[in-house]
């Protein structure tokens, strides 16, 4: 798309700022390169339609040009609450499982991508490739499936195995806050992995984790004498910080604490992969 | 101030989804209030709010942050959410899992200001 077109259609959006052009543009723009400008198009888009997949879609596929990985994959997320088949958000989405070597997720969403969209441009390839490689698990480390989203593959979050997990951080490396925010700790509140710092950078994880294993105990007995059944998890609001508290096993805790700009829902989807980096550290270690 | 604070706790429970709500001693984890709590033994829900948001204070204070303003206990088939009034005080509501949180949150705050 040349400049001409899209200054005609910054015009036409400028004339109608409630019309749909918004998604051209900002697709125009992100080819462009200027992502700047196409995520403050697509977010104006997105205050006027929520809960059109098409925009959240789009958002992502910007977010995945930024190395925003987490981002984008929230977005994609939104997209399939809002639009169960969405070919490009499971696209997206299959692109990103693989990135992070979750072959079994990575195929599931590439063939929900087909199933909505047979001739979704790459996607077959892609998903026999993907096929392929849990076919032969050692062929895969050799064969890169070719998966045509936009993200670029070196500015994704790495797989965690096993065997990288001595370091404390490595438990959760991608992940936003590895080494500041998120913290895993056993029963007992002794610290496995991860790091938490205070505002002022010191770090504060085991006398945080002291506390924790008592709120572990509290909120079980709390949910069970209450007939809650099984507690999930504890959320916490303060005037500076946001926490959110889950048991990725029946014997650890994670903590998450962000910036109080950072919503619980927000926190609860990144607990939900930290839980599983965690899960696979704990089964890898054990 | 009884009266008061029982017609306070039912703005709370006419929320669609709310079991009940109770004011409660932050420190000792007595009941002070309580409205439609059946089913429900007011005496534990009381002392176990007050240990959780108790504890997760001092976990928010050792991690160099401010108490919790809002805390929510989430389970399979029901949540907890607790907000202080103060320092002595907690309004506590118990709810199915359908509950609009927000909702639920907003009647708390609402009657936090007011005891505090």
């Amino acid at each position: 798309m040349s400049i001409e077109d899209i200054r005609v259609l910054t015009a036409q959006l400028a004339a109608d700022p409630s019309s749909l052009v918004f998604l051209p543009l900002a697709e125009a723009l992100r080819r462009r390169g200027q992502l700047d400008a196409a995520e403050k198009v697509a977010l104006a888009g997105l205050t006027r339609y929520p809960e059109l997949a098409d925009a959240h879609d789009l958002l992502a596929r910007i977010l995945g040009d930024r190395g925003d990985l987490e981002r984008a994959f929230d977005e994609w997320d939104i997209a399939l609450r809002h639009d169960a088949r969405h070919a490009g958000a499971h696209k997206g989405i299959g692109f990103l499982y693989y990135v992070a070597g979750d072959l079994p997720k990575a195929l599931q969403h590439l063939e929900s991508a087909l199933q909505a969209d047979p001739e979704a441009e790459g996607v077959a390839a892609a998903a026999a490739r993907v096929r392929e490689a849990l076919a032969e698990p050692l062929a895969s480390e050799a064969a890169a499936p070719v998966v045509p989203t936009e993200p670029e593959p070196e500015a994704a979050p790495e797989p965690v195995p096993p065997a990288e997990a001595a370091g404390a951080g490595a438990i959760f490396a991608g992940l936003e806050g590895a080494q500041d925010g998120l913290l895993l700790l056993d029963g007992q509140g002794l610290r496995l992995g991860g790091g938490l710092n205070a505002p002022d950078g010191s770090p504060v994880g085991d006398a945080v984790a002291a506390h924790l294993a008592g709120v572990f105990r509290d909120a079980s007995r709390a949910a069970r004498l209450l007939s809650l059944g099984a507690w999930r998890s504890v959320g916490a609001e303060t005037a500076d910080a946001n926490l959110y508290l889950c048991a990725p096993t029946e014997d650890s805790l994670l903590l998450l604490v962000r910036d109080n700009s950072v919503p619980i829902a927000r926190l609860a989807k990144q607990a939900d992969r930290a839980s599983d980096a965690a899960r696979r550290w704990l089964e890898g270690g054990a | 101030m009884n009266a008061d604070l029982i017609g306070s706790l039912e703005q709370i429970t006419r929320v669609v989804g709310v079991r009940g709500a109770m004011v409660v001693s932050a420190d000792e984890g007595l009941v002070v209030a309580e409205s439609s709590m059946e089913g429900i033994e007011g005496a534990a829900v009381a002392a176990l709010t007050a240990g959780v948001v108790s504890r997760l204070a001092r976990a928010t204070e050792a991690a160099g942050r401010t108490p919790p303003a809002f805390v929510h206990l989430q389970a399979d088939e029901g949540s907890l959410l607790a907000v202080p009034a103060g320092e002595e005080l907690l309004v506590v509501a118990v709810t199915d899992p359908a509950v609009n949180v927000g909702l639920v949150r907003l009647e708390l705050r609402r009657m936090a200001e007011h005891l505090a």
